[in-house]
């Protein structure tokens, strides 16, 4: 029941070990997030598991083939959602639909009806027959996903797949991956690199964190959250130095610090510990104003393994070819 | 039908569904031809009196214009490889499982039957510069365009994917039709042509593509038939193979 493994997999460009000796098992029907900084190997990784890019060393299976040796069964069995718009703009929709079934041999009785199901499934029926140089950026993304689910693949690859698209347009696509890896039963395993942390914490079963080419942790999002310890109170009162004081002792708090007047507590072990907060201002006769407590979010995760903040490129690579495209009339 | 054979057809549909579309294009590629042939042919026709040919000077170049419409239209489609991967396309082609052949040949193929079409728009003109052409000439010319087109769609596409980027493409393409077309002997019989000139031209396998059809239209060439064919199906085998290697490269 494995998707994909890989075996020590390495790409070196000259100096540079974009992907280092990587092992990652990936099982069936998962929804698996590769999270990591601008530069980590996500997208070189991805490369070498769809076969367009050969690594240095190692190897990987992806759908029980092996990247080398069987690279075209490998890409009959996948599906790929690239970073950057690979549709062709000056075709309709339906044409690139139906290009796509025909290069991955779909036999001709089948395409008709393949195309009315992903279009349907994507909802893009109504729009299937205009060109895709009138589509909006979600539409062309809904687009390609379709088009990629069209040949019925068992692995779904998807860089960055709601980059450069609006809050609401990122929630309609994971809504569609999750129904689809549900519907699938097992048949569907997806694989997505993202930078965006809610995508991964709300969309993914599992997530790896990558940096410089290795894996630091891999875990499910849930698993990764409750490891980190990570939990703040927030309290507001007038005179915070007095509980900052009270508290700094206490061996189930392991920060204190005081920030333009609000005391942030940092919780090593959860327990009755807020409850105790309260029994100690009683006794000390402090009041409260404002109370809040912060659960890790995957951004104190990330930022705790890598040691930075994930950043947004300034434009990315969706969104400038959008523009590019848009601009060649 | 075999799944490579079924990719070329798909990737020279694309092509074709493509250049159905862009009628004012093909409107306006066939304007330089059309201008060289009878505006500089008309003009110099009058003041320029062939030696060698004796059908007139704008009978003498059309074969010539019709080479340079295949080589204009094919060098474009070539590169229009530089757009698909500009645009993104090229990356759903290069992950699809097909062969890089089969990817390579149905560009080529698209972009042959483009300029065949255009290159037929041309020779339709030949009774206007008094060529009378019989129905087995103009089925013979075809096979010549068509192995023409294929070279330089070959060309066009090993050259596009040899650059980085696709600005400034556009001056390289101009720094590559005219000198080909002028080094041709489209336009003057090379015999009577400076032995500078002639040794470059004679290094170039457009001269003997416009001799092969000056062989089939006006019935009279510079050099052996057979020797002219040869070499355009050499040139034409030679830059499909040189651009399929090109392609399997990764990196």
């Amino acid at each position: 029941m494995i998707a994909i493994q890989t075996f020590n997999l390495t790409k070196q460009y000259g100096s540079l070990t974009a992907v280092d000796s990587l092992s990652l098992t990936i099982k069936k029907g998962t929804i698996f997030g590769l999270l990591g900084p601008n530069g980590a190997g996500k997208s070189t990784l991805l490369s070498m598991l769809c076969t367009i890019l050969n690594p240095t060393s190692g190897t990987a299976t992806v759908n029980g083939f092996d990247i080398l040796s069987e690279s075209e069964k490998v890409r009959q069995n996948i599906g790929i959602v690239f970073q950057s718009i690979s549709i062709d703009d000056r075709l309709t929709g339906r044409e690139n639909l139906k290009f796509h079934a025909m290069l991955y041999d779909v036999p001709d009785e089948m395409i008709t009806e393949r195309i009315g199901e992903v279009l349907s499934l994507l909802e893009l029926s109504d729009r299937a027959d205009d060109l895709v140089r009138t589509y909006s950026g979600g539409m062309i993304r809904r687009l390609e996903m379709a088009r990629g689910l069209l040949h019925h693949p068992h692995i779904l690859f998807l860089d960055e797949p709601t980059i450069g698209l609006d809050p609401q347009t990122r929630e309609h696509i994971w809504s569609y991956i999750r129904d689809l890896t549900r519907k699938k039963k097992g048949n569907l395993t997806v694989l997505l690199t993202t930078h965006y942390m809610d995508e991964a914490d709300l969309l993914c079963d599992e997530v790896a964190i990558i940096d410089k080419g290795q894996i630091i942790v891999r875990d499910s999002p849930e698993n990764l959250k409750r490891d980190l310890q990570g939990e703040k109170i927030r309290i507001k009162m007038t005179s915070p130095e007095t509980l900052s004081a009270l508290l700094s002792e206490n061996p189930r708090i392991c920060k204190v610090s005081i920030e333009s007047g609000v005391l942030e507590v940092r919780i090593a072990h959860n327990g009755k510990i807020v409850q105790e907060i309260f029994d100690i201002t009683r006794e000390a006769g402090i009041e409260i104003e404002h109370i809040s407590i912060h659960e890790p979010t995957m951004h104190d995760v990330f930022l705790y393994y890598t040691g930075k903040e994930i950043r947004t490129e300034e434009e990315d690579n969706f969104t400038s070819q959008y523009r590019k495209m848009r601009r060649r009339r | 039908m075999n799944k490579e054979i079924k990719a070329v057809y798909t990737i020279w549909l694309r092509e074709m569904t493509k250049f159905s579309r862009e009628r004012v294009s093909i409107a306006s590629s066939l304007v330089t031809p059309i201008l060289w042939l009878f505006v500089f042919g008309g003009g110099m026709g009058i003041n320029v009196r062939m030696g060698v040919m004796g059908t007139g000077y704008s009978a003498f170049i059309f074969p010539g214009i019709i080479g340079m419409t295949l080589l204009m239209t094919s060098i474009r489609s070539g590169i229009s490889i530089i757009w698909d991967r500009d645009f993104g396309f090229l990356k759903e082609i290069m992950v699809a499982p097909i062969s890089r052949i089969s990817i390579v040949l149905g560009k080529a193929l698209g972009g042959a039957t483009t300029a065949i079409i255009e290159g037929l728009f041309i020779l339709l003109l030949a009774f206007i510069v008094g060529i009378h052409l019989s129905a087995i000439q103009m089925i013979l010319v075809i096979p010549v365009m068509f192995l023409i087109s294929l070279g330089y769609n070959g060309f066009g596409l090993a050259f596009a994917s040899s650059i980085q980027s696709s600005e400034g493409f556009q001056g390289i393409m101009g720094f590559i039709i005219m000198p080909t077309f002028f080094l041709s002997g489209a336009l003057w019989p090379l015999t009577s042509a400076p032995e500078w000139l002639k040794a470059i031209s004679y290094c170039n396998p457009l001269t003997y593509g416009v001799d092969t059809m000056r062989h089939i239209i006006l019935g009279e060439g510079q050099f052996l038939l057979q020797a002219d064919v040869l070499i355009i199906v050499c040139f034409a085998l030679g830059t499909l193979f040189l651009t399929s290697r090109m392609f399997s490269i990764k990196k």
